[in-house]
C-alpha cells in the first residue's frame, strides 16, 4: 500500500513541479556556514579564508560562495532531496541532505549525512578541523636511542663496558682454561685482529 | 628471487602495518612537490588603475575563472574558479571597488570585493526565454546615489543596484522572434537603446528610461534583405549590420526614425572575397569586417558614409575603446608579421596618426594574437603611455609596455587534454673534479646544518638556510636521467594545440611547441587535439634515437572529420613530421609490438570501421600481419547502449589499394535494454600496468589466484530516469548495474545491481579489482564499492604432491575462449565526498601495495590505501587475518587529513590524475591537472628501498667516528692493562 501512496504523492509532486517550473521559479535554499573562531588556527597559519569557501549543490550542479556574513543562497531549486557540500581548506564538513518539499513551500529539512543528525536550521559547522601536516616531535633522547644508529652505539657500549664485567665475574681458573683452549684452536680473538695484536 | 621478493613483501608489510598513513611535515612542502596556478584563455580583461595604489587587472577566462592580477608581475592576487557549468558572460568593475560577474547564461550576477575577492552579493536573474547575455556598467548613471548595473539576459532587461544586488526594475522583451543584439547606453544620458532583429527582416529599436525602466519609444522597420550575424555599434544612435547574403553593409541610424543605408562591400573593396562577418568593436566610428582571411577596417564618417581605412591579409585584433581625455577615444590594433608583432595605438577620430607604434619580438610558438586590451598611464613627461595585455593563440597572456614583454603567463596549461611522460637523456659527460669538491664541502656543511636542526640547536637563520637549501636542490631540476627515475619530462597537450614539456623536478617548461596540424587553417577550421601516445621509446637497440610522441588530432567535432598526426621529438621539442589523414580517427589502439627502431605500432580505427596501421613501413606491416589474428578491441556506443567486440579480417578490399588498411569484423555485441539501462561509465585496466604476482597468500596459508586479464571491461549502467542530477529521482525508480565483461569473447563475467543508486560513476580498474564511486539515494550518501575477481581453475594447485607429480595445470595455455572459472568478492562502503576523478598508484614492478588517489569535489587529492577497500574485511577479523593486515570493517571509509597528497593546496578545476612509476619500486610519480597543476612523489608503503632525504648523514658520520674513537681508546686501554698484567 505504502509504495502506491508514495507513487501517488510522486505524481502529485511532479505535477506541482511542472506548474512551478512553468512560472519560472523553483525553490530557494538559504543557509549559513559558521566557522568557529579559534578552530584550526593552532599549529599552522589558517590557509582558507571565507572568500575561498565553496558551497556545492548535488556534486557540482551549482557552486556558490559565501557572503561576508557566512550566508549562502541556492535559487531556483526543484523540489526533491538534495545534497549540499562545503569545500573549505582546513576544515572537515559533513555533507548535508536537504529536503525541499513542494507541498509546504519554504519548509526545508536538513540532516548531516555523516552522523544522521538533524538540523533545525541550515547552519553548517565543521565537524573538525583538518591538520594536513604531521607535527614534528621535539627532539628527545629516546628517539635517538631508538634509531638504528642509537641501537648500534648502545650495543657497542654494552660490549665495551658490560662484557669485561662478565669476564671479571668468571672463575679465573676457568677463564685461563678457556683462553688456553682458544689459543690451541687458533680461533682469532679480538686482540689478534687488531693491528699489533698478533704478537702475544 | 622468490625469497627476495618474499623478503621485500615482508618488509613492506612490516612498514605498512607500522604506519598506515603517509604524511608530510610542514617543512617538507615543496621538497618533491610543486604546484602551479593558471587561469585559462582570457576572455575579457578590465583594468583597475587608479592614480594611486597598485595597478591591477581583472580577467575572466574560458575555464570559468575570474581573477585579479598584479599588472607589474602578472601574479594572482585572488582567483575564483566558478562551477563547470557557470560560464562567465561578462565582467566589469563597479564603484571602483566591486568586480561584477555575469555568468550561467546571464542568470547569475555576483559582486566580488576587489581587494580580497570576497563575494559581496549574489543575485539570480530569470527571464522568459533564452537570449544573448549583455552586461553594462554605466559609470555615471545613478538612482538615488546608487550606481546601477544594466543586464540584458534571457529576454529581460534588468537594472540592479551596485550596493546590494537588488533588482531595481525589470522589463521583458517577449516578442516572439525578437533577438536582441545590442544594448547601448549613450554616455551622459539616462537613455538605454535596445536594438535587435525580429523575424529575420525587422529591425527593432526600444528606447528606455534607465532610471525606471519605462519604455519611451519603440520603433521597427523592415528591411527586405534580412540580417546576418552580429551588429556593431558605431555611434550612440547608429549601428552597422550585414544583410542576409553577407555582401551588403547596412548602416542603421535610429535617431529620428529608423533609416537604412546600404553599401555593397564590392563598392568598398575591388575584389570580392565572398560573404563577410562583422567583428564588433566598441570604438566610435570604427568597425571591422572579415572575409576569409582578409580583415578590412572601415571608418564611418559623420554622414554615415563608409570608407575603408585598412585592408590586410594579416590576422588583426582590435581592442576596445579607451577614453583618454575629454571626448577622445584610443584603441589599439595588433598584427603578427613573421617573428614580430606590430602594435599600433590610434585615436578613434584620427586614423592617420599613430599615438604609438611598436614592434615586439615574439616567440613563433605563441602563434597569432587573439585579443588585445589596452590601458594608459601618464609618463613622467606628462604624455600618454600605453600598456597592452595580449592573449595569444596558445592561450598565453602577456603584458607589453614600451616595446617589451613585461611578463608572460602560460595560461594554456590550464586546459590540458592529455599527458604522457618521456625519459630524459642519459648523462654522458663525467662531472668535473672541482665541482665535486665544491659539492662535497657544501654537502658536509648542509648536513652539519641539518644535524643542528635535528638536535634543535639551529637558530632561525639556520632553519631558513636549511629550508632554502632543501628547496633549491639543484639535483632535482637537472636535465639528465637519474638513478631513481624521479626526473622525467611530462609531455602535455593543451586545448590550444600546443605541446609543453614540463620537468618533474620543479615544473619548469623545458620546451613548448605549437603544432601546426592543430592550428586553424583554410582546410581545417576547428581542429581538436585528441590524444598523446608514446611513439618511440628507445630502449635496447635504438639507444641513439631520441624518444618521440605521437599527437593525434582531428578536424572538427564530427565523428567523420579527417584526422591529423604529428610526431614530436621529446628531447629537442621539434616536430619530426606530420600527416594529414584522409580517414577519420574514432579509436586509437597502441599495439604491444615495436619495430626494429622501437617505434610502437598503432592501429587507428576510423568511423567506417576500417583499421589503419601506423607506421606505414613494410616492416611494421609484416610484424602486424603475423599478429593479425591476436588483435581484438571493443567499441562503446553510449547513445544506443551497445558494446561491440571487433577483430581484423584482412586487407581492405574494394577501395584504393592501401597497404596499411585492414577490414574488420564484428565478433559480438551486447545490447543494453534502452528503456532501463544507460551506459554511464566504462573503464579498463591501464595498458602499461605491471602485476608482480598472480598469487595472493591469505591468512591460513591458503593461496588465491587473481584473475588477471588485459581484456576486462567494467561497465556501469543506470536507469534512464536516474541519469540526471541528484535529487531528480526517488530511490525506487533508480538503480545502477555494474558489469565485468571480457572484451575478447563478450562474455559477462559478473553483474551486480545496486538498487536505489545513481550516477555519476567514477571507477578505476587495476590488477584484478575495480573500485567505483556512485550515489546511494536511500542513505543519501556516496558509496564506493570494490569488486575483486579470482581465478578458481588454479585454486587446486596448492597441493605440493600434485606439483611434484606434474598433475598441475600451471603450464596449460590460458585462453579467453575457454570458459573461465572465476569467483568475485565485493564490498561497499560509504564515502563522504563527491568525487571528480579516481586514479591508482602504479610502480615499476607492481610489488608495492596500491593506493587509490581520489580527486574530491573540493579539488584535493586524497590517497586511500587499497587495504580499506578489501572485500575480505570483516567486523571482527581473526588473529591470522589481523596479521595479514586486514582492517576491521567499518561502514565508511576514513578520511585522514594527513593523507591528502595535495596537503593544504587545491588543484582548482581538477580534471585528471596521472600516475607514472619511478625506477625505484617504492615510489610513484603523481601529476594532477585542472586549472592548476600539481606534482608530487608518493611512496604508498613508504620508501623501504632507499633512504629518505631526511636521512642524516652527518649523524651517521659522527657515530662512525665515535665508534672508531671508542675502539682505539679501548684498544689502548686493554694494551696498557695487558702490559700491567705482564709486569705483575
Amino acid at each position: 500500500m505504502a509504495p502506491i501512496a508514495r507513487l501517488l504523492l510522486l505524481a502529485l509532486l511532479s505535477t506541482a513541479l511542472t506548474i512551478s517550473s512553468g512560472s519560472g521559479d523553483g525553490y530557494t535554499i538559504n543557509g549559513r556556514v559558521k566557522i568557529p573562531q579559534g578552530l584550526g588556527t593552532k599549529g599552522f597559519a589558517l590557509p582558507g579564508k571565507t572568500s575561498n569557501v565553496k558551497v556545492i549543490l548535488n556534486g557540482g550542479q551549482i557552486v556558490t560562495y559565501l557572503r561576508p556574513d557566512g550566508y549562502f543562497l541556492f535559487q531556483n531549486i526543484p523540489a526533491g532531496t538534495h545534497l549540499i557540500e562545503v569545500a573549505a581548506i582546513g576544515y572537515f564538513f559533513s555533507p548535508v541532505r536537504v529536503d525541499v518539499s513542494a507541498r509546504n513551500p519554504g519548509k526545508v529539512q536538513a540532516a548531516l549525512t555523516e552522523n544522521r543528525r538533524g538540523l533545525s536550521e541550515l547552519v553548517l559547522e565543521p565537524l573538525r578541523d583538518e591538520q594536513y601536516y604531521e607535527i614534528r616531535e621535539p627532539f628527545s633522547i629516546m628517539s635517538v636511542v631508538k634509531s638504528p644508529m642509537g641501537l648500534m652505539v648502545g650495543f657497542m657500549l654494552v660490549v665495551v663496558f658490560l662484557m669485561p664485567k662478565l669476564v671479571e665475574n668468571m672463575d679465573p681458573e676457568e677463564m685461563r682454561r678457556a683462553q688456553e683452549e682458544m689459543r690451541n684452536q687458533g680461533v682469532p680473538s679480538l686482540a689478534s685482529l687488531l693491528p699489533g695484536g698478533g704478537r702475544n | 628471487m622468490a625469497i627476495r621478493s618474499f623478503l621485500i613483501l615482508f618488509i613492506l608489510f612490516f612498514f605498512s602495518s607500522l604506519n598506515p598513513i603517509l604524511s608530510l611535515y610542514e617543512d617538507q612542502v615543496g621538497l618533491v612537490d610543486w604546484h602551479q596556478q593558471y587561469l585559462g584563455k582570457v576572455k575579457q580583461a578590465v583594468f583597475h588603475t587608479h592614480k594611486t595604489g597598485r595597478k591591477r587587472v581583472v580577467v575572466s577566462t574560458e575555464e570559468n575563472v575570474v581573477a585579479l592580477l598584479d599588472l607589474r608581475q602578472g601574479e594572482i592576487f585572488w582567483r575564483h574558479v566558478l562551477g563547470s557549468n557557470d560560464v562567465i558572460d561578462g565582467i566589469d568593475i563597479a564603484l571602483g571597488k566591486y568586480v561584477i560577474t555575469l555568468s550561467s547564461g546571464g542568470s547569475i550576477l555576483r559582486a566580488w570585493n576587489l581587494p580580497d575577492g570576497q563575494m559581496v552579493w549574489e543575485s539570480s536573474l530569470r527571464g522568459p526565454k533564452h537570449s544573448k547575455s549583455l552586461l553594462l556598467v554605466p559609470t555615471n548613471l545613478k538612482i538615488e546615489k546608487d550606481n546601477i548595473v544594466i543586464i540584458f539576459s534571457n529576454g529581460r532587461l534588468n537594472a540592479v543596484s551596485c550596493i546590494d544586488g537588488e533588482v531595481l526594475w525589470e522589463k521583458d522583451f517577449e516578442g516572439e522572434s525578437l533577438e536582441v543584439q545590442q544594448v547601448i547606453q549613450p554616455p551622459g544620458s539616462n537613455l538605454i537603446y535596445v536594438v535587435g532583429f525580429a523575424s529575420s527582416s525587422l529591425f527593432e529599436m526600444y528606447q528606455i528610461n534607465a532610471l525606471n525602466g519605462e519604455l519611451l519609444k519603440h520603433e521597427s522597420a523592415a528591411f527586405s534583405g534580412g540580417f546576418l550575424g552580429e551588429v556593431s555599434p558605431v555611434f550612440s544612435e547608429t549601428v552597422v549590420a550585414l544583410d542576409s547574403t553577407g555582401l551588403i553593409l547596412l548602416t542603421v541610424s535610429f535617431q529620428n526614425g529608423i533609416s537604412f543605408q546600404q553599401t555593397p562591400i564590392s563598392n568598398l573593396v575591388k575584389d570580392s572575397f565572398g560573404p563577410a562577418k562583422i567583428i564588433p568593436s566598441s570604438v566610435t566610428g570604427i568597425f571591422a569586417i572579415k572575409m576569409n582571411a582578409v580583415t578590412i577596417v572601415i571608418r564611418v564618417t559623420d554622414e554615415n558614409k563608409l570608407e575603408v581605412v585598412e585592408k590586410t591579409n594579416h590576422e588583426t585584433s582590435i581592442s576596445d575603446a579607451l577614453p583618454v581625455s575629454e571626448g577622445q577615444q584610443a584603441f589599439a590594433l595588433v598584427q603578427r608579421a613573421g617573428p614580430e608583432i606590430h602594435l599600433r595605438v590610434k585615436l578613434a577620430h584620427n586614423w592617420d596618426d599613430n599615438l604609438l607604434k611598436e614592434s615586439v619580438k615574439m616567440d613563433q610558438h605563441r602563434g597569432l594574437v587573439h585579443k588585445i586590451y589596452i590601458n594608459n598611464y601618464i609618463r613622467t613627461d606628462k604624455s600618454y603611455g600605453f600598456r597592452a595585455l595580449i592573449v595569444m593563440e596558445d592561450h598565453s597572456l602577456l603584458l607589453l609596455q614600451q616595446g617589451e614583454i613585461v611578463w608572460s603567463r602560460e595560461d594554456g596549461l590550464a586546459s590540458i587534454i592529455d599527458v604522457t611522460t618521456s625519459e630524459l637523456p642519459v648523462e654522458r659527460d663525467g662531472v668535473s673534479v672541482a665541482k665535486v669538491e665544491h659539492n662535497l664541502f657544501e654537502w658536509l656543511k648542509g648536513h652539519m646544518l641539518k644535524l643542528k636542526g635535528t638536535l634543535m640547536l639551529a637558530s632561525p637563520q639556520d632553519i631558513a638556510a636549511i629550508q632554502s637549501m632543501r628547496l633549491k636542490n639543484s639535483e632535482k631540476s637537472k636535465m639528465t636521467r637519474d638513478h631513481n627515475g624521479f626526473r622525467k619530462l611530462l609531455i602535455v597537450l593543451t586545448r590550444a594545440g600546443k605541446l609543453f614539456a614540463l620537468h618533474t623536478g620543479d615544473g619548469h617548461i623545458v620546451w613548448s611547441y605549437l603544432l601546426q596540424s592543430l592550428q586553424k587553417s583554410k582546410v581545417c577550421q576547428h581542429p581538436i587535439g585528441l590524444n598523446l601516445y608514446k611513439w618511440q621509446v628507445p630502449h635496447h637497440h635504438a639507444m641513439d634515437e631520441n624518444p618521440s610522441v605521437l599527437v593525434i588530432g582531428k578536424c572538427g567535432p564530427s565523428s567523420d572529420a579527417p584526422g591529423a598526426l604529428s610526431f614530436v621529438d621529446t628531447y629537442t621539442g621539434k616536430e619530426l613530421s606530420s600527416l594529414s589523414l584522409v580517414h577519420s580517427v574514432a579509436q586509437v589502439i597502441p599495439l604491444p609490438y615495436t619495430d626494429s627502431t622501437e617505434q610502437r605500432l598503432h592501429l587507428l580505427i576510423d568511423a567506417d570501421k576500417h583499421a589503419h596501421l601506423y607506421p606505414k613501413t613494410p616492416e611494421a606491416i609484416s610484424i602486424f600481419e603475423r599478429e593479425l589474428s591476436n588483435i581484438y578491441w571493443y567499441s562503446v556506443e553510449d547513445d544506443n547502449g551497445i558494446i561491440k567486440g571487433h577483430a581484423l579480417r584482412g586487407k581492405c578490399t574494394g577501395e584504393v589499394a592501401d597497404e596499411v588498411c585492414f577490414d574488420t569484423r564484428e565478433l559480438w555485441s551486447i545490447v543494453f535494454p534502452s528503456e532501463s539501462e544507460k551506459i554511464i561509465a566504462t573503464v579498463t585496466r591501464k595498458l602499461n600496468e605491471v602485476v608482480h604476482t598472480q598469487a595472493k597468500v591469505i591468512a591460513d596459508q591458503e593461496v588465491m589466484y587473481k584473475y588477471i586479464s588485459r581484456n576486462l571491461l567494467f561497465v556501469a549502467t543506470v536507469a534512464l530516469k536516474g541519469s540526471g542530477e541528484i535529487g531528480s529521482v526517488t530511490p525506487e525508480e533508480s538503480w545502477l548495474v555494474a558489469y565485468l565483461i571480457d572484451t575478447v569473447t563478450g562474455r559477462i563475467l559478473h553483474r551486480v545491481t545496486h538498487h536505489g543508486s545513481q550516477g555519476p560513476v567514477h571507477a578505476v580498474f587495476s590488477e584484478n579489482w575495480v573500485v567505483y564511486h556512485y550515489f546511494n539515494l536511500k542513505a543519501h550518501r556516496y558509496e564506493m564499492s570494490v569488486i575483486e575477481i579470482y581465478d578458481q581453475s588454479r585454486a587446486d594447485n596448492k597441493d605440493v604432491w600434485k606439483l611434484v607429480l606434474g598433475k598441475h595445470n600451471l603450464t596449460s595455455p590460458i585462453s579467453l575462449y575457454s570458459r573461465p572459472d572465476v569467483i568475485t568478492k565485493s564490498q561497499s562502503y560509504f564515502f563522504t565526498h563527491s568525487v571528480k576523478t579516481i586514479a591508482v598508484t602504479s610502480t615499476t614492478k607492481g610489488i608495492t601495495s596500491k593506493q587509490l588517489l581520489i580527486g574530491t569535489i573540493g579539488d584535493q587529492v586524497l590517497a586511500l590505501d587499497k587495504r580499506f577497500l578489501d572485500p575480505r574485511r570483516t567486523v571482527n577479523p581473526t588473529q591470522a587475518e589481523k596479521e595479514e593486515g586486514i582492517i576491521p570493517l567499518t561502514d565508511s571509509l576514513p578520511i585522514i587529513p594527513q593523507s591528502y597528497v595535495t596537503h593544504a593546496l587545491r588543484v582548482e578545476g581538477l580534471r585528471g590524475i596521472i600516475t607514472v612509476p619511478a625506477k625505484l619500486e617504492s615510489t610513484t610519480l603523481v601529476f594532477a591537472h585542472g586549472v592548476d597543476l600539481f606534482f608530487t612523489q608518493l611512496a604508498p608503503s613508504r620508501t623501504y628501498d632507499s633512504l629518505t632525504d631526511d636521512f642524516n648523514y652527518a649523524l651517521l658520520l659522527i657515530t662512525i667516528v665515535a665508534l672508531v674513537a671508542a675502539i682505539s681508546l679501548t684498544w689502548t686501554l686493554s694494551e696498557r692493562k695487558e702490559l700491567q698484567e705482564n709486569w705483575r
